[in-house]
């Protein structure tokens, strides 16, 4: 897989190989992102300040903190979805697979097609069907592809989603027709099927009821076998469910800049943090 | 109708829950006051009229069941009561010429819609004039018809593609100085008078074509004038109206924007921009005064929009008023059917666009 191969606009990011045999080179790949000096800002404000982290490949990683501290502003510019607000720039450099995503001659649109994204509220597209979102992403990318094709994807990434037995007889029905969680869970085959190397979920669980989440959860459990998942999250008992490390964002105060207190293993932010805020807010005994 | 209820009982209203309603004699009495007053009135100020009678009418109305509510029941009911009854009555007054319009023409033209007037022109021979001084029904709107259709035909040739690019840059890529300008000079646009446009068109058209020039491309033109607006407007608004959750879900696929734009935005909003289409074509589809201009007045069908005069429906309506020839029943009838004729257009092309619209509206969207 190349990146910088595939930055022309209308060439297929995911060749044939790849979408047939999606695991074939998978153990190749490193899928970890390292970021370095990141800082985030909305015209002249900065919204994130210095962050260091490495996110580990295969693996999730959750992000957690109070409202407002800048954890969906982070995973947005992960891959170079916060410049698409207007005035909205990123200093610093985020590193996948070898490559410097903000370095110049980076096409954003070839970073989003190896760092997909789940939002917070499902939104599949109105006017498709439950299989054109699905491949939507491939067809608006490479065009035309044979029915037999996408035949192979919709099912491998509908069942990759669990939500196959669940609309296998009504493919052609509008996607917006399926409860919240359905709707959520075809996004995020809607997000596979591109074949990503890493998938960022930004508060995917915060419109839906627990038997949904619980869903996703699961789901979020077998996926990350072969991508690196990063999810910003409010429900701390979901972080301590289902990642593997956690990372603390925090604000000193209104005006300021959200900043990244400490990330280490799940269990280590859960019982022992290092830093005191970290501890009050992982207790609830904030503010 | 009172309601009760047992349980709680909050606040400071000592019944609780149970609030004072008019007794239902008493809508009644009021309705007869009102109809009785709108009857007397009038003839007491010297001579019935209908007019005068519903003016009347509404407006003791309007007041008594002010009054009453208020006296009977509490001010939060009166003013609920007023406000129907005025947006009741504001929706009749709204209703009532349209439907006296189509009424009207329905009337005056069904009677002249035949097959002369569908098939023929008005290049009459002097058997024709002949036989229409005896009375019977001769010339036809043929060449206003597909004039109509070709000069409308042009103008949203014109109009439609210039107004989609213009909203979509608007919406998708438009910041700071250049959009606002572009912006304002549509807010402009809007309110060019339309005989303005019509001799902007004539001008431009005497550079091509030399003076005195007057074809249907140059109609064309003047209605693309005043329909380009129309259709950035209402296609603007529809485009704002596609949640931004939807571009992201599709960047986040790693689609460009023009991609996404036309393969996500476009068709989220489609219905929409079909029916301000529509409305743009309605808007200009009955315009007189510019086509007057540019495209001047002919009386047989002209196919090429690049040479000689075109008429158009209302033109010829104008024409057919103005200049009836013998007798003049004759050119009034003939008017009386070209106005009915264009109503008809107007309305099939909103059944086309309901129609469209309703295929191809998203399912489902929230």
């Amino acid at each position: 897989m190349m990146l910088y191969g595939a930055t022309t606009r209308g060439t297929p990011v995911t060749d044939d190989s790849q979408l047939s045999e999606p695991t074939e080179d998978v153990s190749a790949v490193d899928r970890g992102i390292s970021v370095a000096g990141l800082n985030i800002y909305y015209g002249d404000f900065r919204a994130v300040a210095d962050v260091d982290m490495h996110i580990e490949s295969r693996s999730i990683t959750a992000l957690i903190g109070p409202s407002g501290c800048g954890k969906s502003t982070f995973l947005r510019s992960l891959n170079r979805m916060h410049e698409v607000i207007d005035g909205a720039r990123v200093e610093g450099s985020v590193t996948l697979d070898g490559a410097d995503l903000y370095a110049p001659g980076i096409d954003p649109v070839a970073v989003r097609r190896r760092v997909g994204m789940v939002f917070q509220r499902p939104n599949p597209f109105p006017t498709m069907s439950i299989y054109d979102n699905v491949v939507a992403g491939i067809r608006l990318n490479s065009g035309k592809l044979r029915r037999s094709e996408t035949d192979e994807i919709v099912e491998r990434s509908l069942r990759g989603a669990n939500l196959w037995e669940e609309v296998k007889d009504r493919l052609d029905q509008p996607g917006s027709g399926l409860s919240g969680g359905q709707q959520q869970r075809l996004c995020i085959a809607r997000a596979t099927a591109v074949e990503p190397d890493v998938l960022l979920m930004d508060e995917p669980c915060s419109a839906l009821d627990p038997i949904s989440t619980l869903a996703i959860e699961q789901l979020m459990l077998e996926l990350k076998q072969n991508y690196t998942i990063v999810i910003v999250t409010h429900n701390m008992q979901q972080a301590a469910r289902v990642s593997s490390k956690t990372g603390f964002f925090n604000i000193a105060g209104t005006g300021q800049p959200g900043r990244l207190i400490e990330i280490d293993d799940t269990k280590t932010i859960f019982s022992n943090p290092s830093e005191q805020a970290t501890q009050d807010y992982v207790t609830g005994r904030f503010g | 109708m009172t309601v009760t209820t047992g349980a709680l009982s909050v606040g400071d209203t000592s019944p609780g829950f149970v609030a004072r309603r008019m007794p239902r004699w008493i809508e009644i009495a009021i309705i007869v006051v009102a109809v009785g007053l709108a009857l007397l009135v009038p003839v007491a100020a010297g001579g019935f009229r209908w007019g005068w009678a519903l003016v009347v009418g509404a407006l003791s109305y309007l007041v008594l069941v002010f009054g009453t509510s208020r006296v009977l029941e509490d001010r939060r009911q009166s003013t609920d009561r007023v406000m129907r009854v005025a947006l009741s009555m504001a929706f009749a007054a709204v209703m009532l010429p349209l439907v006296s319009v189509a009424w009207t023409v329905i009337r005056e033209g069904a009677s002249r819609l035949d097959g002369t007037f569908l098939t023929g022109t008005m290049r009459l021979t002097p058997e024709d004039l002949l036989a229409q001084r005896e009375g019977v029904a001769a010339g036809g709107a043929l060449h206003a018809m597909t004039g109509t259709l070709i000069i409308t035909g042009l103008a949203a040739a014109i109009a439609i593609p210039l107004g989609l690019l213009t909203a979509v840059y608007l919406v998708e890529y438009g910041r700071g100085r250049l959009a606002r300008a572009i912006t304002t000079m549509v807010d402009v646009m809007t309110g060019i008078p339309s005989i303005v446009a019509g001799l902007f068109a004539y001008a431009l058209f005497v550079i091509v074509f030399g003076p005195g020039s007057r074809t249907g491309i140059a109609g064309g033109v003047a209605l693309s004038v005043l329909m380009t607006p129309v259709v950035v407007r209402s296609a603007e608004e529809m485009l704002r109206l596609v949640p931004n959750e939807l571009r992201e879900a599709s960047y986040a696929l790693g689609v460009p924007k023009w991609k996404t734009i036309l393969k996500v935005v476009l068709p989220t909003s489609v219905a929409g921009i079909l029916t301000g289409i529509t409305l743009a074509i309605a808007r200009v589809i009955g315009e007189t005064a510019p086509l007057l201009i540019a495209a001047g007045l002919a009386q047989e069908t002209n196919l090429n929009p690049f040479d000689g005069r075109m008429t158009s429906l209302p033109v010829f309506t104008y024409y057919q008023y103005v200049q009836p020839g013998i007798p003049t029943e004759a050119g009034v009838a003939r008017a009386w059917a070209a106005a009915l004729m264009l109503v008809i257009i107007v309305a099939a092309l909103f059944i086309i666009a309901r129609v469209l619209a309703t295929v191809l509206k998203p399912k489902g969207l929230r």
